[in-house]
């Protein structure tokens, strides 16, 4: 062993945790080299001198201010568990969301018009103001509907009731 | 005295089942040690005392987290260690701001690291608080990982493998870490460990 081994174990041989072998060797290598051994020696002194300055104790009211900083803690609800990914959560939802209101809107605009149309038609058709012949012919907005009530069988019910009244 | 017979991973895993009795058994115990490290580490009690209460309430948030996967001191130094050293970091960033503005004399500049020279004391009282204080002075001069390895050698008793794990280094680095440590105290303090020191030829030799 050599001064350059020696002073990379000293702290261990001082503290004694090496082993035996090693151990025997550092010994041999103090004993024969003064320079390790002042070391070694000086190393053990500043420990002593290290020992002398003093322990401080923590002023008073240490444990009640770090008490009182725990309590200051907020207490975890049970669905704090969720907290943490509550922007995931946010996103899954609005996802979800977006997902229903596609599905849910009509495939084909075009067939949705056509069939509002329709039924604003038989609504005009359902009016009570149809069977009144002379209203009807009077407004120049419903007369296109005439030829088309014309047509249709079930509307000719109307002139008898007109001629009865 | 239920409390004494458990371990700190014991205990720590009651304060995670919500016993904060058991926080308070952990803070009486590691409260002194944990304040004399850091101030130590940052030479101002009033900052060391903030660090260890921080400490802690980090320990008490972290509960929930905690996985029994190292001892708990090397555990509760670890985090005691990064502050430490953060702050030493911040505060040396301060005063090197302040340095800026102020003037530097030559002996400053040639060694900003040295001990400050002091006033010799002839009072038995008062060289013995000297001889203490450049202890203390030796000690902070180190560099501070080496100052830390030190602290948790010397003082917490730890042993290498401990000490690597809350220095995040090999347990060589450490050994190496630790030779230069005391090879630099040995040097420092020097009046009070050479075969010819005495206390007072000490308090003599000291830089003035």
């Amino acid at each position: 062993m050599n001064c350059e081994k020696v002073s990379q174990e000293l702290v261990a041989y001082l503290d004694g945790r090496m082993d035996s072998a090693e151990r025997r060797e550092t010994e041999e290598h103090i004993a024969s080299c003064a320079a390790c051994r002042e070391r070694a020696e000086q190393f053990r002194r500043v420990w002593t001198v290290m020992d002398e300055v003093p322990v401080i104790e923590p002023s008073f009211g240490f444990d009640a201010r770090v008490r009182q900083r725990v309590a200051a803690e907020p207490t975890r609800a049970w669905w704090a568990w969720f907290a943490p990914q509550a922007r995931l959560a946010f996103s899954a939802v609005l996802l979800i969301a977006l997902t229903v209101w596609v599905a849910k809107r009509p495939s084909n605009p075009a067939g949705g018009t056509a069939a509002s149309t329709e039924q604003d038609f038989n609504a005009i058709q359902q009016l009570g103001v149809l069977e009144n012949y002379d209203v009807v012919t009077k407004m120049d907005a419903l007369s296109e509907l005439i030829p088309s009530a014309d047509q249709k069988p079930q509307t000719p019910e109307a002139e008898p009731r007109e001629s009865n009244d | 005295m239920q409390a004494m017979a458990r371990s700190d991973v014991q205990l720590m895993l009651d304060v995670k089942a919500g016993d904060d009795s058991s926080f308070d058994f952990l803070l009486t115990k590691y409260r002194s040690p944990l304040v004399n490290f850091l101030y130590r580490m940052v030479r101002d009690r009033a900052t060391a005392e903030d660090l260890a209460q921080d400490v802690f309430l980090r320990v008490y948030r972290a509960r929930k987290e905690y996985i029994p996967s190292a001892k708990f001191t090397t555990w509760l130094f670890r985090i005691a260690t990064n502050a430490a050293l953060n702050s030493v970091r911040d505060n040396r960033h301060q005063r090197m701001e302040v340095s800026l503005d102020t003037p530097v004399s030559e002996e400053q500049e040639a060694s900003p690291r040295e001990l400050p020279a002091r006033e010799m004391r002839i009072d038995e009282h008062l060289l013995e608080r000297d001889r203490v204080e450049f202890i203390q002075r030796a000690i902070a001069s180190l560099p501070d990982k080496q100052r830390a390895a030190v602290l948790l050698h010397k003082y917490e008793e730890m042993d290498y493998a401990e000490i690597a794990k809350i220095l995040d280094c090999t347990e060589a680095a450490l050994k190496s870490l630790l030779f230069r440590a005391y090879e630099n105290l040995r040097v420092q303090l020097a009046p009070l460990v050479s075969p010819s020191a005495s206390p007072q030829r000490a308090a003599e030799r000291r830089p003035s």
